[in-house]
């Protein structure tokens, strides 16, 4: 395994394959070694990671009561069709 | 919010016609599945109607149900194939394999200017505020920012960051879901949250006047 460093800006383009799971044992350590010495990577994956977070978290946006009532018309329909 | 388990559960109460099992199922997917319908369709009524229609395809289609996926990622298959039939007839096809119509494939996840000639910070992210979702929350204002900024990611981004970070798919049903390849899923799913992030970047910035 060739002994090169990953720059910042490596990270920032191979963080979704660290979150993902989908690197090298090597990769993987290369990619850990610089998160370990660098801060601002390391505030970088944590952002990425809340970014992926924040948008599971936060509930849906409500459904308009229209179509609310107008699918449950079409339910009753399908039921006792 | 979903095992295979409960989806059977929920499988008979719709069949036997619990209308509040339905409502539920509803309140849980819809809005989602309208805007995952937008990456194929553009027009907002034509998505709706795309929504609408998958609907009846799941009631008539459920004593076909067998929970070999869950009943989330059967729903969202036949949105996304009815969505895709729709588009096609409309004269519109999206390719989730020809990254070079969207954006671009030289898209960084990060403004270049922000690192040196070597590649190492120039301008580093400032910590991000804990707090900010919940004061957004409190506010009202917290989903409407983030459907903002979703609506602005190019539609392949979108359509895979929905399923993956919003519905929480795994990797394998979003792949089954929109019919691409594993690798093409990472790299939507990659440019999508970057994009994602530099949005919410200002609004997550810890003020530095505090």
């Amino acid at each position: 395994m060739p002994g090169t460093m990953l720059v910042c800006r490596d990270v920032t383009e191979l963080v979704t394959d660290f979150v993902e799971g989908r690197m090298s044992f090597w990769d993987r350590a290369r990619f850990q070694l610089h998160i370990g010495m660098c801060r601002h990577c390391r505030e970088y994956v944590r952002q990425m990671r809340k970014t992926s977070q924040l948008f599971g978290e936060t509930p849906n946006e409500p459904l308009s009561p229209d179509v609310e009532a107008e699918m449950l018309r079409r339910f009753k329909d399908w039921k006792s069709s | 919010m979903t095992s295979s388990t409960g989806d059977g559960d929920l499988v008979r109460r719709l069949i036997a016609g619990d209308e509040d099992a339905f409502r539920d199922l509803l309140a849980a997917y819809h809005t989602n599945m309208v805007r995952l319908a937008r990456s194929f369709v553009r027009n907002p009524a034509t998505a709706e109607e795309v929504a609408q229609e998958t609907w009846l395809q799941v009631l008539n289609g459920l004593d076909k149900f067998e929970g070999r996926s869950t009943l989330k990622s059967w729903i969202f298959s036949i949105l996304a194939n009815r969505a895709r039939t729709r588009a096609v007839r409309d004269g519109r096809t999206l390719l989730f394999s020809d990254m070079s119509g969207e954006a671009g494939d030289t898209e960084s996840a990060v403004d270049p200017s922000r690192f040196n000639a070597a590649g190492y910070w120039h301008l580093p992210p400032r910590p991000w505020d804990d707090l900010t979702p919940e004061r957004l929350a409190a506010s009202g204002q917290l989903g409407e920012r983030l459907a903002g900024a979703m609506d602005q990611l190019p539609d392949a981004q979108r359509a895979v960051v929905m399923l993956r970070d919003v519905e929480g798919c795994s990797s394998e049903e979003a792949c089954n879901i929109l019919g691409v390849t594993e690798t093409n899923q990472r790299v939507l799913l990659h440019r999508g949250r970057s994009r994602l992030r530099r949005l919410l970047e200002p609004l997550m910035e810890l003020e530095r006047d505090h």
